[in-house]
């Protein structure tokens, strides 16, 4: 009996190690790293899981008409769960931004070109000649979901814990850290005072407006958007309602439900079955699975910059002829053939074409597929016969992992023996992003907030998120210069000097922004697209 | 008693080894929670806040027996990917992975002894190498696929049910369990074979033995031997197969949840190992534990009670 007792927790001991032991694979095979997309800037989230090629033919005749239109509600499916907290304020993943982007609003909130619109400010702020001192008037009557009037106190609140709290985005604490001094003036007026001005202020300013006297922002978050939070379910759902006292144009939908399920043939054959009524970030394989009688396709844009970036502190990269080299030789057309079915929006630089502000188009084809001259640069590199190298891409992001297969297969015609490494999502943070430990990997960046200086800031030499030690000092004096300089034309030209900057050296192989294919179903109308990852509930209705 | 007591001392013991074990594995293997949870907007000084709110600063044995008093005093902590108690996170997708579980185990033991007795019957027949061929491609067939099969073939093109919409278990429970039904015959289809294959050898096996030849012999039914004597004695093995069978489904949900969008135990702790999600991971394990041993001992219980032979290690 004894013996019989010790072998049998042997035998368990074992099963618990297994089980701990599969778990830590598990996070990379299952592919589910996407629930994490613990993400501010990288990222393009999200339904690329396994895309599942050997997926299902697609469905026959319909028939799931839609039924929620009835109720009026949507339910929109994710493949990824949101943060651990919802407090907007200490959010970071893309993909918890793009659900609650309907619950939040700042002072200003962005419109559908990218520009800031009053919210809970009822106008334009007033702002002092020398660009120092900004005054808001408070919109009237705006509540609280929880029924509460927005008041100054409020807002005070929330501009200085974001400047303040170490939990927050260090892009905008920076940022904030030239408000110098916030004081009221009556009862709806908010005077704030800089110590330097800001061009890229009201950009800032979209943050998250929340009830001072509230301590329940992480699970039961409160705000003043068109949308009120009801319910989390740990991954299975997240339920929003309309908010009846919204002091703007109301969302036509009573109900909105996010259905999360992390695997991409779960979310198709709720599309299918009629469970679902609309799903963003699909691949083209996907969106061809589905009944072009029962849905429309649309195209957007992800808003990120792909790019095959390269470790400039390591051989070969630390020469500029080589990195050129790969720039010729990578034919980015061939890649959006071939891995996108031609969807995608070529770029030159590390700036997205739907942030118009920015994006200079006179980049974007700098380097032309040319494979003569990318070996003539490389004989000139001392690489006459290419060398090897290695492509680290994270195996939860399809997409990427495509788009390396398809660069190493245009290497290879150069002489350049590239070879695909896998890793998990944690892995590729923790020793290719933090401990920029690889010689080249592809992934998309985002811009959190929208502002110039976010994308291009962690080119700077000294920056601690330059993780592809880009390192030029004519770059780092541009970049000084821009971030003093308080004209927003002559400002916005530096800035496109530092992309230029960013082309000519070639920094890295900058290749698109992606195509986001939303499938939603046929009478679901008023899809608005933003230069940002959000998707807007308010404009959607049923016909 | 003793022994059931005895049982409970095992129980208590394995499940504060594999807990440790599963704590350290964790530990050793995988990264940094925080840095997960950061992603790309880490700062260091974020990182140190982030781990000091999770308590991540203490050295390992002091979290562990942390997370050991809290487990027993009932409190299994605060999950770090939701900020929320894990017994109130965890409890719905135990209820559901549950429901799940003990359906698809009535699934399998509905059919498994119909067609196992059916199948040592016609042991050798022409109807046999059919039978058998049909066995083995059940038992090769992967859960993921069948339910892929299962979800187009009911849900979208005969739409008997609706995949991806899982009703709430506690507001409309017929709807959930016929939901439920579907993942759990995906679950169930290659466990039937591997029974319908045990019980056929085994009775196979047991036919050939000389009391039973002799209980032929004296006139006595055929059918009537094989259902009060060979089968009883055939039931042994079959029910220690059902035994880790029922510990088995638990993982085998996983995919099937997956592909049914079932909000599942199973789904449940692959995301949160990949989130590293210690606290959560740890209960699970737990319960996890928990039930691979009940299932082991009631099996035993129930080996002992077919054939008291086994009752002799008991006492």
């Amino acid at each position: 009996m004894k013996k019989r007792v010790l072998a049998g927790i042997l035998a368990l001991s074992m099963t618990g190690a297994l089980l701990a032991g599969c778990g830590a694979s598990g996070s990379g095979s299952s592919g589910s790293a996407d629930a994490q997309a613990t993400e501010a800037e990288t990222e393009e989230a999200a339904a690329e899981e396994e895309a599942a090629p050997e997926a299902e033919e697609a469905p026959a005749e319909g028939g799931a008409t839609a039924e929620h239109a009835a109720t009026n509600e949507i339910v929109i499916g994710i493949a990824q769960d949101l943060d651990r907290s919802l407090d907007p304020h200490y959010t970071v993943a893309a993909g918890t931004k793009e659900v609650m982007f309907n619950v939040f609003e700042g002072l200003v909130k962005y419109d559908s070109n990218g520009d800031t619109i009053p919210a809970v400010a009822a106008e334009a702020p007033e702002i002092s000649e020398d660009g120092l001192t900004y005054t808001f008037t408070l919109r009237d009557g705006v509540k609280f979901h929880n029924g509460e009037t927005v008041d100054l106190d409020d807002v005070i609140y929330s501009i200085t814990r974001c400047r303040d709290d170490e939990n927050v985005n260090s892009q905008t604490r920076t940022g904030l850290a030239c408000i110098a001094d916030l004081q009221k003036d009556g009862d709806n007026k908010l005077v704030m005072t800089l110590s330097e001005p800001n061009t890229e202020l009201m950009s800032l300013l979209t943050l998250a407006i929340i009830p001072s006297d509230y301590d329940q922002q992480d699970t039961a978050p409160v705000g003043t958007g068109p949308y009120k939070f009801v319910s989390r379910t740990a991954q299975d759902s997240v339920v929003l309602e309309k908010f009846a006292d919204y002091w703007g144009t109301p969302g036509n939908l009573d109900k909105i439900t996010y259905k999360i399920n992390e695997n991409a043939e779960g979310l198709m054959n709720g599309l299918s079955s009629g469970a679902i009524d609309l799903v963003s970030h699909l691949t083209t394989v996907q969106t061809a699975q589905l009944d072009e009688e029962e849905f429309n396709v649309e195209t957007g844009t992800m808003n990120l910059v792909q790019a095959l970036y390269l470790n400039n502190a390591v051989e070969p990269f630390n020469d500029i002829r080589v990195r050129q080299a790969m720039c010729y030789a990578v034919d980015r057309q061939y890649v959006l053939d071939m891995a996108f079915d031609g969807q995608g929006f070529l770029i030159g630089s590390n700036v997205f074409p739907a942030f118009t502000k920015y994006f200079d188009d006179s980049l974007t084809n700098y380097y032309e597929f040319n494979q003569t001259e990318a070996k003539r640069l490389l004989s000139e590199a001392g690489y006459p016969d290419g060398f090897d190298m290695t492509i680290t891409v994270p195996q939860n992001y399809d997409p990427h992992v495509a788009t390396g297969e398809v660069i190493a297969d245009k290497l290879k015609e150069v002489g350049i023996n590239a070879t695909i490494k896998k890793v998990t999502w944690d892995q590729w943070l923790e020793e290719t992003y933090n401990g920029r430990d690889f010689q080249s990997t592809v992934i998309g960046l985002t811009a959190d907030p929208l502002t110039a200086r976010s994308l291009l800031e962690r080119f700077k030499s000294d920056a601690d998120n330059n993780f592809i030690n880009y390192s030029n000092a004519e770059y780092d004096e541009l970049f000084q210069k821009a971030i003093t300089c308080y004209d927003d034309a002559e400002q916005t030209e530096i800035y496109k000097a530092l992309e230029k900057n960013l082309t000519e050296n070639a920094a890295s192989v900058y290749i698109q922004d992606m195509a986001d294919m939303i499938a939603v179903r046929k009478g679901l109308t008023g899809l608005t697209f933003y230069p940002l990852y959000v998707l807007d509930v308010s404009t959607l209705k049923w016909e | 008693m003793k022994y059931v007591l005895r049982r409970i001392v095992t129980l208590v013991l394995t499940m504060i080894m594999v807990s440790f074990l599963s704590f350290a594995a964790f530990h050793l293997i995988s990264g940094d929670p925080a840095v997960v949870i950061l992603g790309t907007s880490a700062t260091p000084e974020r990182l140190e806040a982030l781990r000091r709110s999770m308590g991540l600063d203490q050295p390992f044995l002091i979290q562990y027996f942390r997370w050991l008093a809290g487990f027993f005093t009932g409190n299994l902590g605060i999950s770090y990917s939701y900020q929320q108690p894990v017994a109130a996170l965890i409890m719905p997708k135990l209820q559901v992975t549950f429901c799940m579980v003990m359906l698809s185990f009535a699934v399998i033991i509905i059919c498994s002894f119909p067609i196992g007795l059916f199948s040592s019957r016609i042991a050798g027949s022409r109807l046999d190498w059919l039978h058998t061929t049909f066995n083995q491609l059940c038992m090769a067939v992967p859960a993921f696929f069948l339910s892929i099969l299962v979800t187009y073939v009911f849900g979208i093109a005969l739409k008997w049910f609706r995949p991806g919409a899982f009703p709430d278990l506690a507001k409309n429970p017929v709807g959930a369990m016929h939901y439920l039904f579907y993942a759990a015959v995906c679950i169930a289809i290659p466990r039937i074979a591997m029974c319908v294959r045990m019980m056929r050898s085994t009775i196979i096996g047991e036919m050939e033995k000389n009391y039973v030849r002799t209980a032929i012999s004296r006139g006595n039914d055929r059918g009537r031997v094989l259902r009060r004597h060979v089968l009883k004695n055939s039931l042994v093995p079959t029910i220690t197969l059902l035994g880790q069978t029922m510990a088995e489904i638990v993982s085998g949900g996983i995919v099937v949840e997956q592909v049914f969008g079932i909000p599942g135990m199973g789904r449940f702790l692959v995301l949160s190992i990949s989130n590293k999600d210690y606290p959560v991971v740890q209960a699970l394990v737990v319960i996890l534990a928990f039930w691979v041993i009940m299932a082991g001992t009631v099996a035993d219980l129930l080996n002992q009670t077919v054939d008291t032979r086994l009752r002799l290690g008991g006492r």
